[in-house]
């Protein structure tokens, strides 16, 4: 196994190891020494937590469509093999008794699990700073930020450990960290993807979501992975479609370019590489077309007030009985309440505090029931420019290219960074971020958004721009 | 709606978090501040939209809420809760707590 191949495409890898030009462990090992040799010293990355043994291989299967393929997986996501702790100290040595769907398909599809990756703790968080552990860094500016929940598998996709990784997104946890690290990143529909095993964050906007370092290795994911599942109330029945649908001409495609996503305090360099992408997609055929999402600037306060009432809910499983550690305390309130305390980081405990707030007798009202109305303002906002004859969405992903690790401390000012994604979650519609272009070395995503379960015209999209752009996407 | 002390002190309590009174001035802050950005949505005229929109959502369809086959088990349950009695799992005693199983 040679470092090139590890470098190549996940249909590469597995048609090499399907056709026994190499072997599953062979590619594993790459693998692992990528990641030792990226997790050295003070330059360390910090993206793996738990590297998987040699030998991981013979959970999976001999032969599929991701035969022998290494996939690193974020430490949300429920694994037999491996500790799944959330980045969290509260689930420290955590191993689960069952395996997440995702994971049992990858493995069934004969992918390999290389390791568990840093996040931000629970998935709260945009930077990978929130982590029990550490933040990781960004492989292509290592004082810079990878962006986050999912950081640790972006940067693993980035830096060549893996080719397909799995994150997840509640708000933009897989597309702004794609964004920043140079990497594609796709949510898809909420519903496509089982979350039965992924740790619950926010229940009605989570979704399991995969990076790949191109379109082709995201779509095969995607495809991988999607499907009904009846471990999971909201799976839907839905057929998978063909999501791996190449380049080809975007003549009769009517994408929108949502005037809201392009503010006048938008990065000017930002808003450059976007009119590029826009005469890209004209050049392939598409017609590009004005629309107005005019509920856009009001997604930030209802996802801070949902999403923090959901996490309220979901973690009050852990309580020192049932999982993890346990602080002892005079007396069992005492000792959830001591448990609790040395068990969550700030941010966690802010938003549980915060959720807790706004269900609150009083409150309830005029924070969640509100919200919940707003939501359905902005979901409304997409159907109807969806209706009115427009197949696919073109925004920036991020307003800026990765921040400086710990240049953002104000809580709200994190948020701010999940501007353009939120929505999304929001609507439960699919979204995807891919390369459009660097700004002074660091990479800019550009976001493309369909409607429900129409991954398909958003992957049509997605090839043509990524073929469009060629090498002009990382520079 | 400004949030209070009393009302951080309220909120941790049903959320069974200990805050420490150092910590209290902080969170306070930033409550506050987080806060103020939702108070934008009180002027929005959204009533009804749940609703309506809960009626229009395409193919989330949801799973019957009937009783189901529980979820095999992948490890031995040996493995990851070794103590039961009575049909129940054993959890660690608290330290201020008797076993009233012991010696019976």
């Amino acid at each position: 196994m040679t470092a090139s191949l590890l470098d190549g495409a996940a249909a590469a890898i597995a048609a090499d190891v399907n056709a026994g030009r190499t072997s599953a462990a062979a590619v594993l090992a790459a693998s692992l020494e990528r990641v030792a040799a990226t997790h050295a010293g003070a330059e360390s990355l910090n993206a793996v937590l738990h590297p998987a043994s040699p030998g991981a291989e013979a959970g999976s299967a001999a032969s599929g469509a991701l035969a022998g393929v290494p996939v690193a997986i974020k430490d949300n996501f429920a694994t037999l093999s491996l500790p799944t702790g959330c980045g969290s100290k509260i689930l420290e040595g955590w191993v689960s008794p069952y395996e997440a769907t995702a994971i049992r398909k990858l493995r069934e599809a004969g992918a390999v699990v290389m390791g568990k990756t840093n996040m931000d703790e629970f998935a709260m968080g945009s930077s990978t700073e929130n982590s029990a552990y550490g933040p990781s860094k960004n492989p292509l500016d290592r004082s810079r930020a990878p962006g986050g929940s999912s950081g640790g598998s972006a940067v693993a996709v980035a830096a060549g450990m893996a080719p397909i990784a799995l994150g997840s997104e509640t708000g933009g946890s897989v597309r702004q960290p794609a964004a920043f690290c140079g990497i594609v990143g796709v949510k898809p529909t909420y519903g496509r993807v089982s979350r039965f095993g992924l740790v619950a964050f926010a229940s009605s906007l989570d979704c399991v979501a995969p990076f790949g370092r191109t379109v082709d290795d995201a779509a095969l994911a995607m495809e991988v992975i999607s499907g009904h599942d009846p471990h999971d109330a909201t799976s839907s029945t839905s057929d998978v479609p063909v999501m791996r649908v190449g380049a080809a001409s975007l003549e009769g495609l009517v994408i929108g370019v949502p005037k809201e996503y392009f503010p006048s305090s938008l990065d000017p360099a930002v808003k450059a590489l976007c009119d590029r992408a826009l005469d890209r997609l004209r050049a392939a055929g598409a017609t590009v077309r004005e629309v107005s999402l005019p509920h856009t600037a009001l997604a930030i306060p209802v996802y801070y007030i949902i999403a923090p009432a959901e996490c309220s809910a979901n973690l009050a499983r852990f309580d020192g009985v049932r999982y993890g550690p346990r602080m002892d305390a005079d007396g069992v309130q005492a000792m959830y309440a001591a448990t609790r305390a040395k068990g969550f980081g700030p941010e966690v405990t802010r938003r549980i505090l915060l959720g807790t707030y706004v269900l609150s007798a009083g409150y309830y009202d005029a924070y969640y029931r509100k919200a919940q109305e707003v939501r359905a303002l902005i979901a409304r906002d997409f159907t109807e420019v969806f209706a009115s004859g427009v197949h696919a969405l073109f925004t920036p992903t991020t307003p800026t290219p990765a921040f400086k690790l710990g240049a953002i401390s104000d809580p709200y000012e994190m948020y701010l960074s999940d501007i353009f994604t939120v929505t999304a979650n929001l609507a439960g519609i699919p979204g995807m971020s891919l390369p459009i272009g660097r700004v002074d070395g660091l990479p800019v995503g550009g976001q493309i958004l369909a409607s429900h379960f129409d991954e398909p015209t958003m992957f049509r999209v997605a090839y043509a721009l990524e073929a469009a752009l060629g090498a002009e996407a990382h520079r | 709606m400004a949030v209070t002390p009393e009302d951080v002190r309220h909120v941790a309590q049903l959320a069974r978090l200990g805050i420490a009174e150092a910590e209290l001035a902080t969170y306070v802050g930033q409550l506050n501040g987080i806060l103020g950005h939702m108070e934008v949505l009180q002027g929005v005229p959204s009533a009804g939209a749940a609703a309506a929109a809960d009626a229009a959502r395409e193919g989330m369809t949801r799973r019957p809420d009937e009783l189901g086959h529980a979820v095999p088990l992948e490890r031995r349950r040996e493995d990851f809760a070794p103590a039961m009695r009575d049909g129940f799992f054993l959890v660690p005693r608290l330290a201020t707590h008797e076993d009233p199983g012991e010696g019976a």
